[in-house]
């Protein structure tokens, strides 16, 4: 039976945990490939307009998987931890799927929601298995490989490795560089990793000979710490990471500047931009952009925005302690 | 400590009604115009939604008049709204206003944090007076809603046209002249008298549209661009899905005072199509269409403000409902650069072709436009 996996919004995150459960269980699982311009035309065209780019990935990829598979996996997650949310196209996202996309094969639900206390992860995956006609001892060793799949990929991501899984063929990364300068780059994770739909913006990053650091390398513990300022708990899970992750970076790890990758009309973003941003440029002075993508981007202005940005980066560091003619330091710090 | 509260369609006199009973200072905002939005717009993070701008350009307005302590009921999402409160109070911060934000969320993990902001808004009241004003005020909330859907009603039959306007016009500028909850239901009553006294063609049998969406839009009439004023000039009876009163009574009421009826209406219609809580009125927005589909009405109108998250997910079922149940269905959306002539010419064609439909299906009806 072949299951196709659209690789789109959190698959950047739980590619791991569900290929692999998938794969233990005995069946064939079909990726999707990396977005590409018909798969960006497939899903503008089979999603409604409001939507964010992600979402309309998502659509693009499972359009493309349609016909070629039995199944088609789409996740529904409500919550990764107790009292937080994702966001609420999460929730809807097989209802968005099922009544856009026309003829829809069968869909592969997988649930996951640990809203509410005493609330499972595991439950998820024994409705997929036995929606299958899977054995509960079956579905519990494959859950068991594919959990430790994920903490695999997490904990490489920690050791500050960008996650390449994903992409592993369309990029070539110099490793032994000097790195003079280091960037945070703050973003949803399939904004980050989706080569296509942010530009390549980590490679050029690194083409540059810029260190990149993203939300995914930050121990759990830092974004407690840092998000756990804010006057009210943060609902959205992955709010509270690139929100904690951007303070962090700013105040513990000292980076040469922030930049905000964020999707137009994503809600999420909309919001904890504007409050790290403003956090940012209240208390420090490290440099903040904000860029935004969505299916109309040129890369030409993506290109500039990020060369000044990165210029501006370079001459604060290397001019930033020259005395100056002028009697005092230009910049204030 | 003055308080102030964003605009929400009538909320503005339930909400005035409380705090005087209780002998708070209140600084009401001047209702929405163009320079609410456009201030609001200015100091917003643009892709935020249009409520978040709209609020701030209300306080903004009230801050200049003196109130330092803005009200604001809270959610724990996934909508957004939840997070408006603190997002508002960095931007005003960043301004050079100090102010405080008291926002009131619902129940959930932890009883010390439901109840810090409620202790800090009614410190120096007696439970009693609290409890004695919040009905009276939720009566107003109430009696004015039945008002304003008394007008849906009454509009589309009236024989001199725009008297019901009128009528409505005057009571709002009536009711801002008494104070306390007790005059506010005098008013609120002696209007309801006129409304019903107004000459009105009996037995006809106008088009019926039903409005679905986001609760904000739907509900503040300058957002909607008087979504129901225009179409029930139009000819048409109108029906909103959501209010102020409903909105109570199943979230404050059913909540506490009624646990265990959790499943309602309107979430089992929806069940079908959203099984599970999409955040805001993600689920009540398409439970509300099959509702409506089911009484009979001619079509229904979702509006929502760009951006929506709950109610994108809503406006991707709606296809469906129309393909299954063949109601017409238009979806609106708005934000602050919606052109009223566009909005009229969308609702005027979608106004003919319904008409047009029920024509084809010779039913009787009429509409003058």
């Amino acid at each position: 039976m072949k299951i196709g996996m659209p690789r789109g919004l959190l698959y950047f995150h739980y590619g791991a945990l569900w290929e692999t459960f998938l794969t233990e269980l005995g069946l064939e699982v079909v990726t999707s490939p990396p977005t590409n311009k018909r798969i960006l035309d497939l899903g503008v065209k089979n999603c409604v307009d409001d939507a964010c780019l992600p979402v309309k990935l998502f659509h693009g990829h499972v359009e493309f998987l349609k016909g070629k598979v039995d199944y088609i996996f789409i996740p529904r997650i409500v919550s990764i931890k107790q009292w937080e949310y994702i966001c609420p196209k999460f929730c809807g996202l097989p209802e968005m799927v099922k009544n856009t996309i026309k003829d829809m094969p069968k869909m592969l639900l997988l649930e996951h929601n640990l809203h509410k206390p005493r609330s499972n992860f595991i439950k998820g995956f024994y409705q997929l298995g036995a929606s299958l006609g899977f054995n509960m001892k079956q579905i519990k060793n494959s859950y068991r490989k594919a959990v430790q799949s994920q903490s695999t990929f997490e904990e490489q991501c920690k050791m500050g490795v960008i996650p390449w899984y994903f992409n592993k063929a369309s990029l070539k990364v110099s490793k032994n560089r000097e790195h003079t300068i280091t960037i945070a780059l703050i973003g949803h994770p399939y904004v980050l990793y989706d080569h296509y739909a942010n530009m390549n913006i980590i490679s050029k990053l690194q083409q540059r000979g810029i260190r990149v650091i993203t939300p995914e390398m930050v121990l759990e513990r830092e974004i407690d710490k840092h998000a756990g300022m804010l006057s009210k708990p943060m609902f959205w899970s992955f709010g509270r990471k690139l929100y904690g992750a951007s303070m962090y970076y700013v105040k513990d790890f000292s980076v040469d500047g922030v930049i905000y990758l964020s999707a137009f009309a994503c809600g999420i973003d909309s919001l904890i931009a504007e409050l790290a941003e403003r956090k940012i440029r209240r208390e420090t002075n490290i440099p903040i952009a904000l860029f935004n993508i969505d299916e109309h981007t040129g890369e030409a202005g993506m290109n500039t925005r990020l060369d000044a940005f990165i210029d501006m980066v370079i001459r604060r560091k290397e001019h930033e302690n020259n005395l100056s003619t002028h009697g005092k330091y230009i910049y204030s710090c | 400590m003055k308080i102030t509260f964003p605009h929400m369609g009538n909320t503005y006199i339930a909400a005035k009604a409380f705090f005087e009973g209780l002998g708070m200072d209140v600084v009401i905002p001047k209702p929405c115009n163009k320079s609410t939005l456009e201030i609001g717009t200015k100091c917003s993070p643009e892709s935020a939604c249009l409520p978040l701008k709209v609020n701030l350009g209300n306080y903004l307005d009230c801050i200049e008049r003196g109130a330092d302590t803005v009200i604001l009921s809270g959610s724990c999402g996934p909508c957004r709204f939840g997070y408006y409160g603190i997002v508002q109070k960095e931007i005003l911060k960043d301004m050079g206003y100090d102010i405080d934000f008291i926002i009131i969320d619902p129940l959930q993990d932890s009883l010390k944090r439901f109840l810090q902001p409620i202790k800090k808004l009614f410190t120096g009241h007696s439970l009693a007076k609290i409890y004695k004003v919040g009905r009276a005020a939720f009566q107003v909330v109430k009696e004015i809603d039945e008002l304003e859907y008394m007008t849906f009603k009454i509009r589309p039959r009236e024989k001199r046209k725009y008297e019901t306007d009128t009528v409505y016009a005057d009571f709002k500028r009536e009711v801002l002249k008494v104070t306390g909850p007790y005059e506010i239901l005098d008013v609120i009553r002696k209007y309801k008298q006129k409304l019903l006294s107004i000459d009105i063609h009996r037995g006809l049998n106008p088009l019926k549209i039903g409005i679905v969406g986001e609760i904000y839009t739907i509900i503040e009439p300058y957002v909607n661009l008087n979504v129901e004023q225009k179409l029930g000039n139009m000819g048409v009876e109108v029906d909103r899905s959501l209010s102020i009163s409903r909105w109570i009574d199943d979230n404050v009421t059913r909540r506490f005072f009624r646990p265990g009826h959790r499943e309602n209406e309107v979430e089992r219609a929806a069940k079908p199509y959203i099984p599970l809580c999409v955040g805001g009125h993600g689920r009540e927005c398409v439970g509300h269409t099959l509702l409506y589909s089911r009484k009979g009405y001619d079509g229904i109108i979702q509006i929502l403000p760009f951006g929506c998250m709950p109610e994108i997910v809503a406006e991707s079922v709606l296809p469906t409902i129309r393909k299954d149940t063949g109601i017409p269905i238009m979806t609106l959306v708005v934000d602050e650069l919606t052109g009223e002539t566009g909005y009229n010419t969308r609702l005027e064609a979608f106004v003919d072709m319904i008409l047009r439909k029920k024509e084809r299906s010779k039913s009787k009806c009429t509409v003058d436009i």
